[in-house]
């Protein structure tokens, strides 16, 4: 049943209050599981849980001539999908709107953290560079699909090891794996989504919430070590304008939000990735 | 049959209907086995097929997901899972999907759709206000006045049954709203009088609360752990500790 | 003189891989289920019955099972396009179809109950562990159905006739080469609902096949029976 008008009302009206009917506050996470090992036929897994929602990541890699504005780097592409078992709203077909703007989100937030370092992934430079495919999958629905794809994301990258490539025939060995990570830096890019829900805002919505929302502005935030807090990228989605203020807020949650929930996360994923 | 036959046999079947399942089911002391599909439950010359089970020879074999009943020489199976499955006489409570000049399209769970002809409403609605009275997304109790293969009819002609306004709605397993509701409502008596709360169940699993914040909260995370603790025994107990504000 | 005289991974002729099998792993679903044969897991979710749009594609007399099955693409080794192909969808119509012939699909007419296979690693029998999963999803989900049905696939690796095989087993190319049987068999009828055969085979010897398929599928049920009152199977774990 799709979300009944009373229901979004008293979200609405309890949010002036900042308060939730799950009892959390606005600016708080539900639990967040993260595991790994999902499929040892790919390059690296990952599972993701906030609260109910999950979703399965993995990556795979190949090779491939690079860019030509690019020819001593490595290439990516990102691709998500609402498995029709998330939930009963969702049909089988071709990717639809939102999964296509998650896959994008997602992408450029590690893009542009330069979590990757593209150079690393270069072959033969102007002829052939390692390409790195990201799959997102969901698979139960309970909101803030957005945030946890990107975690997914980025514990899948930290997971990945180099497939066996063979340097004469040119040919990668899939199936059998070296030791070797990926090129990847300490600038994990942490995505939060901030919801407008009445004039309101609040992180990581439930579906009931999100379904309640009237706009959305995804942030993803990373931080080398003791220096600034950078902003990789922004999205703004959904209707609903974002006043100034709010925008002033909105940064200054994230990065309360960073500071409070990101390093449990980071250690999460680095204790799976040893 | 007269309007006046109809609703009396209605309001026969909405007795009969207010426990769909036996009353036993409320009674946990009883040991009930969980089987699945194709289980053989018992063997036995005298033994009778109920409710989702088959003969076979002298066997009683489950056709669906459940627990074990035997009353005298009957043995059925109580459902634990599984979509509303919707009966002439229930009341439920549905969301209004659409608005068509004659009436409301309501989706009530389950594998139907359903439709509340503006016929049906106890007052007169002009044609051109049908949304003022509920639209989209408002919710309203009703009672399933027939079930068609074409789809569900609806009806408000009957007490306690319209728009449903403010408060919240919550989903629970159809299958457990008998003992949320408790024999001759003692359950849920119990819990809208700690709760200050009014309460009303749909027999399609959804179950409208509207109290004050505490209150309906409360009250929504009482319904939760009986749907959570509904074979257990001493259930009762659990809950009268719990309204007076004890854990799980 | 035989080629085959031992599998590959020393498990016995008539031995499956470890079991996992677990129900209720998808909250929004209306039943769900798990189940892997060693390296190749399938999850299954079931919604319904529901109605079903556009209303020409209704049944009047009976409902439909829409079955899709899907691999992640992350789920073989050389990385597998996302989106519906020819082969899968070849699997998802003859799962859904061993599926449909327990149901009671005359009870909800004009309804559509969706049945979602998905594969999360693979290593052989995907369409058999997927329709495993998707037989506890459909139980769960309080689907009325007169039994269960239990899927494995049979091979013919060399002479000898052996249940569940892997992909190595697949490819074996030595002696009469490798045959690869997909049975799914009803639990109490033992009828079989799905058959799918690649390879080649003597008429006299199929029987056996046949038989191997009965103990195997056997040996699966009891598995779906316990996973379903409640036991989280892991036979990986150590």
């Amino acid at each position: 049943m799709k979300i009944p008008n009373i229901n979004r009302f008293k979200i609405i009206d309890l949010l002036k209050e900042g308060k939730r009917l799950d009892g959390r506050k606005p600016f708080d996470f539900r639990d967040i599981e993260i595991e790994t090992g999902i499929s040892v036929n790919a390059e690296g897994t990952a599972r993701v849980k906030i609260g109910k929602t999950e979703v399965i990541v993995g990556v795979k890699m190949g090779t491939q001539e690079p860019y030509p504005d690019h020819e001593d780097e490595g290439t990516m592409v990102t691709g998500m999908e609402f498995s029709p078992m998330a939930g009963d709203r969702y049909e089988n077909g071709p990717p639809q709107m939102d999964s296509i703007e998650v896959a994008r989100v997602v992408d450029r937030g590690i893009r542009e953290s330069k979590y990757i370092d593209w150079k690393k992934l270069c072959i033969k430079e102007g002829e052939k560079v390692w390409s790195i495919m990201i799959d997102i999958y969901c698979i139960n629905d309970d909101g803030n699909v957005m945030d946890a794809s990107a975690i997914g994301a980025v514990t899948a990258l930290k997971m990945s090891r180099f497939p066996k490539y063979d340097e004469e025939t040119g040919k990668v060995l899939y199936g059998e794996f070296t030791d070797k990570p990926l090129p990847l830096t300490e600038h994990i890019p942490f995505t939060m989504t901030f919801h407008k829900i009445g004039n309101k805002l609040l992180l990581d919505p439930n579906r009931d919430e999100e379904d309640s929302s009237d706009g959305r502005l995804t942030l993803a935030i990373s931080q080398a070590s003791k220096k600034d807090k950078m902003i990789n990228s922004m999205q703004k989605g959904g209707i609903t304008s974002i006043t100034c203020e709010e925008m002033d807020e909105i940064i200054k949650e994230a990065e309360k939000c960073y500071d409070k929930i990101f390093p449990e996360i980071e250690k999460k994923i680095k204790r799976l990735s040893k | 049959m007269t309007e006046r036959e109809f609703r009396e046999d209605m309001e026969e079947k909405t007795e009969m209907n207010e426990n769909n399942y036996s009353e036993e089911s409320y009674d946990t002391k009883k040991e009930r086995k969980l089987v699945v599909p194709g289980e053989v439950i018992i063997e036995g010359e005298d033994y009778l097929p109920g409710d989702f089970t088959r003969k076979e020879g002298n066997q009683v074999i489950s056709n669906r997901y459940g627990l074990v009943e035997t009353n005298g020489r009957v043995v059925k199976i109580i459902p634990i899972s599984g979509v509303f499955e919707p009966r002439r006489g229930n009341n439920v409570i549905g969301r209004v999907e659409d608005i068509t000049f004659s009436g409301w399209m309501m989706d009530i769970g389950g594998p139907y759709s359903a439709f509340l002809p503006l016929m049906e409403c106890p007052r007169f609605i002009n044609r051109n206000n049908i949304d003022e009275f509920a639209g989209i997304g408002d919710i309203m109790a009703v009672k399933i006045a027939g079930v068609k293969k074409g789809g569900i009819d609806l009806t408000l002609k009957f007490r306690g049954l319209g728009v449903l306004e403010d408060g919240r709605l919550i989903k629970i397993n159809p299958h457990k709203v008998p003992r949320v509701i408790g024999k001759e409502g003692s359950m849920i008596n119990l819990i809208k009088d700690s709760t200050k709360t009014e309460i009303n169940v749909g027999q399609n699993g959804y179950i409208w609360i509207k109290g004050d914040l505490a209150g309906e909260t409360k009250a929504e995370e009482t319904i939760n752990l009986i749907v959570k603790e509904s074979t257990s025994s001493g259930l009762t107990e659990k809950i009268e500790n719990f309204l007076k504000g004890g854990k799980e | 003189m035989t080629s085959y005289p031992k599998r590959i991974d020393k498990r016995k002729f008539d031995e499956l891989r470890p079991i996992k099998a677990e129900v209720g792993i998808i909250p929004n679903a209306d039943g769900s289920a798990l189940f892997a044969f060693g390296e190749t897991v399938a999850i299954a979710a079931v919604y319904g019955p529901k109605p079903l749009h556009p209303a020409h594609m209704q049944n009047p007399e009976r409902g439909i099972v829409r079955c899709n099955y899907n691999m992640l693409p992350f789920s073989v080794t050389e990385r597998a396009k996302p989106g519906p192909n020819r082969r899968s969808k070849e699997i998802s119509m003859v799962a859904g179809n061993a599926l449909a012939s327990v149901i009671d699909l005359e009870r909800f007419p004009g309804t559509v109950i969706d049945v979602e296979i998905m594969i999360l690693q693979a290593n052989a029998s995907t369409r058999c562990a997927g329709i495993n999963a998707a037989a506890m999803a459909l139980a769960q989900a309080g689907v009325v159905m007169k039994e269960l049905v239990s899927s494995v696939s049979i091979g013919k690796i060399d002479d000898k006739i052996v249940a569940d095989v892997t992909k190595a087993e697949e490819d074996w190319e030595e002696g009469e080469g490798a045959t690869d049987i997909a049975f799914t068999m009803t639990s109490v009828t033992k009828e079989i609902t799905h058959l799918q055969l690649d390879g080649k085979i003597q008429t006299h010897r199929f029987m056996e096949a046949v038989d191997a398929a009965k103990a195997a599928c056997e040996k699966i049920h009891q598995y779906q029976i316990r996973a379903l009152k409640g036991e989280k199977i892991n036979e990986n774990e150590k």
